[in-house]
């Protein structure tokens, strides 16, 4: 049992992750008066050292490919705000026989929120009720007219451009004012407007004014970078330094959870880590823990969590950890378009990321698949980069002046189209712990089990059918498609980095973990605020709807506390 | 020079650690930002230029250096991948990874090889035209569909071709060359300039 030391220092709350979800909770809950402690398994994040904006190749030595070239052609280069990757060293994931989850993960104050697509799209009210519009899947236990007042406190918040459009089951939001297209929105639109497809200003957490003292973009299209004016959105530089000055956050870097430590009461009590530093394992109590370490790393703390009554891991009695695991369904195809060579050469580079998309403009209509996919796509002048220059090099061979001005003549003159759209859960598709293997740390890892559905690969055919259509209704031609041989047109499961659904909520405690506050069924002091209480994975990027669900779980933790119920 | 640099970064420093003990949002303002971009660009200005190669040594470096010039040659509008320091960023990044040292370090010994059976001199020492004769070979992937004795050739000459673009590319000539406009701090985005028929 557990030796509790008379003057032990315990927290209001302890969370557990720092990125989309972590960040929101610990803002909301120290403004709420509650103290935090926040567990990150990673370091502190330096922006002024770590960010490599406006910083040119040629600045340096490896110009972005990393040692050895080892990032070259990878997405997240050198220049890449520190991220984590694939793989970590010292810290793997294995397949069940048949599957290949990818699986990425970041180890750095604010997790992947440093490098994130910035892309935030608010879920449908047809989202959160799919069972009951089509039979599949489940409904969640929230509806859209509740989680709507919290999308309006982070876009009010974190700031979010966009436009006011109407379009069916992608609801608008409150915008700041969109960019103006590039060159290449304004073909892909002219297409897309040809073939009735919605192509409307895109929804990102860039600033295009100044808010509560962070200033507007400056427009050097490298988000991705991290960003030194703090003008688009990471947890690191938007939700934790509040949490900070309200003098009631504490965070523990380079700490690992290994497990959640269930007290007599049945409550939990305090959360297990692994110092990484010096390789000690040490506890910090809280009354309420918070896990949000990112959907598959959550389920495994909690599968981790072994106790009396909890043998198949705590809050686990429904045994729906880590299963209802989700991706999004990825495709993508790219073309040349000829009249990108006769445009004058002029700044291109815009915000991190698209100024425009197509919203899935068939919801409603009768499809040959369930559910519906976004695009986005992006092309044009970039500024130059290790790799970029290996199609043209493939297509045209030889070498000499020709091969010089032929990398010139094609530069920036092809736009690629990405579908993101549903998968449906499947009892194919889950994680579970690894029996046979720890990671350095001692703890047991996770084994991914993956399929995809039919519905999901009929999707990925109609993805590719429509980015022909664009691209041929723009007057370019097809040049390259999804490099995924394995699967065909069909991104690998995990790949898009939107993995979630692990520890789902609902309201039937015998096949969900939470309740519709994602509040854990079994442990009443138990939270979860990041991907993993989803119950649907829509068309629609899932950061948004993680800070909205998490600041609407964290106000129903501070209504409990005031109450004295945790 | 090193002085001046050293108390313009502990003014930033200063700067930064102030921001982040006092300001609720942990973000620079853009003038010290662009301040700080500008002490990094005049710290990498003043890195020693003399470069001592780490994997390509000797009749290696000087082959590899042809190669590359031969790729992306200098012409009427700019140099080309030597000038660009294409040779020395392929020559660490090689010096790095075990696969790129046989492929690129036995490419070359490849390509000596095949000049010295065809012309009895290495590749240096081979007339121009007789350069251009076996890099008609190996730059092209029907060759090595007809005469498979060329397919360790064709397939060293891709990846170098790669890497010499990625090195001329990225390059402060090569970046002009392509005419890129940007990495800058705008007030506005202007969007797509009028372009008829676009």
């Amino acid at each position: 049992m557990l030796e509790v030391s008379p003057r032990k220092k315990v927290y209001d709350v302890c969370i557990i992750g720092s990125g989309a979800g972590g960040g929101t909770a610990a803002k909301v809950l120290t403004e709420g008066g509650l103290s935090v402690v926040m567990l990150e398994a990673g370091p502190r994040l330096h922006p002024e050292k770590d960010f490599k904006e406006h910083v040119w190749p040629y600045q340096l030595a490896h110009r972005g490919a990393d040692i050895g070239g080892k990032m070259r052609g990878q997405i997240g280069d050198e220049f890449m705000a520190p991220n984590g990757y694939w793989e970590i060293e010292g810290e793997p994931y294995t397949n069940a026989p048949g599957s290949n989850f990818q699986w990425f993960r970041s180890r750095i104050e604010g997790g992947r929120t440093n490098h994130w697509g910035r892309i935030a799209l608010r879920f449908g009210e047809g989202d959160f009720r799919a069972r009951s519009l089509d039979g599949m899947g489940d409904d969640w236990p929230i509806t859209y007219e509740e989680i709507a007042p919290y999308y309006d406190k982070v876009e009010s918040f974190i700031g979010v451009f966009g436009s006011k459009e109407n379009v069916p089951n992608s609801p608008d939001g409150i915008f700041m004012p969109p960019p103006k297209p590039r060159c290449t929105e304004t073909i892909v639109k002219k297409a897309c407007d040809k073939l009735h497809i919605t192509c409307i200003p895109s929804r990102m957490a860039i600033l295009t004014k100044p808010l509560n003292g962070r200033p507007a973009c400056h427009w050097c299209a490298q988000c991705g970078r991290g960003c030194m004016t703090a003008s688009n959105f990471s947890s690191s530089q938007v939700m934790i330094p509040p949490a900070f000055a309200t003098g009631r956050m504490t965070m523990i870097a380079n700490a690992m959870a290994r497990e959640i430590v269930l007290g007599k009461n049945g409550k939990v009590e305090a959360v297990s880590y692994i110092d990484k530093k010096t390789r000690n394992e040490d506890r910090v109590y809280a009354r309420a823990v918070v896990v949000a370490a990112s959907a598959c790393e959550s389920a495994r703390l909690l599968l981790n969590s072994r106790t009396k009554g909890f043998e198949n891991g705590l809050a686990n009695s429904s045994g729906a950890v880590g299963r209802y695991l989700t991706d999004s369904v990825g495709s993508s195809l790219s073309g040349h378009f000829p009249q990108l060579e006769h445009v004058p050469a002029h700044n291109h580079d815009g915000a991190g990321g698209m100024h425009m998309y197509m919203p899935w403009w068939l919801f409603g209509k009768k499809n040959d698949f369930l559910r519906g996919y976004h695009i986005e796509f992006g092309g044009g002048k970039h500024m130059p980069g290790v790799s970029n220059f290996d199609g043209v090099c493939a297509e045209h061979e030889g070498y000499g002046v020709a091969l010089k001005q032929k990398c010139r003549s094609t530069y920036g003159t092809s736009i690629g189209f990405a579908g993101r759209g549903e998968m449906i859960p499947n009892e194919n598709s889950y994680c579970e712990l690894d029996p046979k293997v720890v990671d350095r740390w001692g703890v047991p890892v996770l084994r991914f089990h993956w399929q995809w559905g039919e519905n999901e690969l009929k999707m990925a055919r109609h993805m590719q059918q429509t980015f022909r259509e664009i691209i041929e209704a723009a007057g370019g031609t097809v040049t390259g498609g999804t490099r995924h041989s394995e699967t065909g047109d069909i991104a690998e499961g995990g790949s898009i980095i939107h993995e979630l659904g692990t520890i789902r909520m609902g309201n039937d405690p015998r096949k969900s973990v939470l309740n519709a506050n994602c509040q854990a069924h079994d442990v009443k002091n138990l939270f979860v605020a990041d991907a993993a209480p989803f119950v649907t994975n829509p068309d629609k990027n899932p950061t948004l709807t993680i800070m909205a669900l998490a600041w609407r779980t964290s106000e129903n933790l501070l209504d409990l506390a005031k109450k004295g119920e945790l | 020079m090193s002085e001046d640099l050293l108390s313009r970064r502990k003014v930033l420093k200063g700067l930064s650690m102030g921001l982040a003990a006092d300001v609720v949002l942990r973000s620079i303002p853009l003038e010290a930002a662009a301040y700080a971009h500008e002490v990094i660009d005049t710290e990498k200005s003043t890195q020693a230029t003399g470069y001592l190669p780490k994997f390509f040594t000797g009749n290696q470096w000087n082959l590899l250096k042809a190669l590359c010039e031969a790729i992306l040659p200098a012409d009427a509008d700019c140099g080309g991948a030597v000038v660009a320091g294409a040779p020395e960023f392929i020559d660490l990044l090689t010096s790095e990874n075990p696969e790129w040292q046989r492929k690129l370090g036995g490419g070359l010994l490849w390509l000596d090889g095949i000049c010295k059976d065809r012309f009895d001199n290495s590749f240096t020492d081979c007339t121009a035209a007789q350069q251009k004769e076996i890099l008609d070979l190996i730059a092209f992937r029907k060759n090595a569909e007809i005469d498979p004795i060329l397919v360790p050739g064709v397939a060293f000459f891709a990846l170098l071709r790669n890497l010499t673009a990625d090195g001329f590319f990225t390059s402060k000539i090569g970046i002009a060359y392509l005419g890129y406009q940007g990495n800058e701090f705008l007030l506005e985005f202007p969007g797509c300039p009028p372009v008829p028929g676009l």
